[in-house]
């Protein structure tokens, strides 16, 4: 069964302000979107909506296949070293095992004994993706990834996208920053408003 | 299952980093040793009065983390996370409220032995408090949790907690405390109560941290 996600005609309101209307997509194994558009149009929004975490007002979001994502917050204990964070939600997707393939996707591995708290934004934001990529989920939510990456981490991310796409794998990107991205499908949001 | 397995030893693991039973026990025998220099010297009134004390102080220990319980995992996206991998919220309360009294009921328990010597009490009414507090203690870990899933995301939300959660252990207080003489029955109303909030709490606290969510 290859992963599909699909947008019919959503719509997505927030404290009563209506973000976008009418929205639809459809990605299929392999596919990509980058979702852009000024501060505060429904980015975040989108991918919450994507990830099961916020009702659409209208419409509906057909999902095949398990959900990875990455938000501003990474979930990872502070107190505990890098690698036992990451084991945590590995052992609750019942893998296990990729931890080390993760960390070294991110260039992390050096990084695996430190404590999450003593790490910096960038390493942080890697942390995360490195949670993302060790979940095999086959469908990536990914809200601002590149916030806080150096140019190597930013090249690191682009492979990575990469190489889950070649591996039948969806992603969803929602960032404000240039990520090559060769070819994705482009949600800008707010352009019709 | 391992799932909520693993929810429940990160739970437990983290109350006992952050302080967890030494804070729960000193703070328990704290409130014990308080009451008897309010009350004073006098053994008999002290023995009397002493199984009630007990019985707030277990409450206010129970309280005493409702901040860290639910909170900061809505803060750092733990609950978002869980979410998107399917858990429902009902759930993850349930493991909270066994990780809450794993961290806080054995060792409130323990120092339940101290605290009977320090307030003078008979062997027979420390068994009958033991006996109270291991059917007790659950339900306090309900109410705790509970609350602290209402509170989350408020500004002062340790002070909102305490009006929300003490008037709700009411009940527990009076068959708890009222156990110690009343024998059989009184431990079967105790059981009674702590079996209704065992069953509501994760519902509840899971519908609050639903809606937390968006």
């Amino acid at each position: 069964m290859s992963a599909a996600l699909a947008f019919d005609a959503v719509s997505c309101a927030r404290g009563g302000r209506m973000l976008f209307a009418d929205l639809s997509f459809a990605l299929r194994a392999g596919a990509a979107a980058v979702v852009v558009g000024a501060n505060g149009i429904g980015k975040s929004s989108l991918v919450r909506v994507a990830a099961g975490l916020l009702p659409p007002a209208a419409g509906t979001v057909a999902i095949t296949g398990n959900r990875a994502l990455l938000t501003e917050d990474n979930a990872l204990d502070p107190e505990l070293p890098l690698a036992r964070a990451l084991g945590f939600w590995a052992a609750i997707d019942g893998r296990p095992l990729p931890i080390a393939a993760a960390l070294a996707a991110f260039d992390l591995t050096a990084l695996a004994p430190v404590p999450v708290r003593l790490l910096s934004t960038g390493q942080r934001k890697r942390a995360g993706l490195a949670r993302v990529a060790a979940s095999g989920a086959p469908i990536w939510l990914l809200d601002e990834p590149a916030n806080g990456l150096d140019q190597r981490a930013t090249t690191l991310l682009e492979a990575a996208i990469a190489q889950h796409r070649a591996a039948g794998g969806i992603a969803l990107v929602a960032t404000h920053l240039p990520l090559a991205l060769p070819g994705a499908h482009r949600i800008v949001l707010g352009a019709a408003a | 299952m391992t799932v909520v397995i693993a929810l429940i030893a990160r739970d437990v693991r983290r109350a006992w980093a952050s302080g967890g039973a030494t804070l729960v026990v000193a703070f328990f025998l704290l409130v014990a040793i308080l009451f008897p220099f309010a009350i004073g010297p006098d053994a008999r009134l002290l023995a009397r009065v002493g199984g009630g004390v007990i019985w707030a102080a277990a409450l206010l220990a129970a309280l005493l983390p409702v901040e860290r319980l639910v909170a900061p995992d809505g803060d750092a996206g733990v609950l978002d996370q869980l979410a998107v991998r399917g858990l429902s919220m009902t759930t993850v309360a349930a493991a909270k409220i066994v990780a809450h009294w794993l961290s806080f009921g054995p060792p409130v328990m323990l120092a339940a032995v101290a605290a009977a010597g320090l307030l003078d009490l008979s062997g027979r009414t420390l068994l009958a408090i033991e006996l109270g507090l291991l059917i007790g203690t659950p339900g306090l870990a309900a109410l705790a949790v509970t609350t602290a899933a209402l509170v989350m995301g408020l500004r002062g939300a340790g002070a909102v907690a305490g009006l929300v959660m003490l008037p709700l252990a009411v009940p527990l207080l009076i068959f708890g405390a009222g156990s110690i003489e009343g024998g059989a029955g009184a431990f079967k109303l105790l059981g009674a109560i702590v079996l209704l909030l065992l069953a509501g709490a994760p519902f509840v606290a899971g519908a609050a941290m639903r809606a937390a969510l968006d």
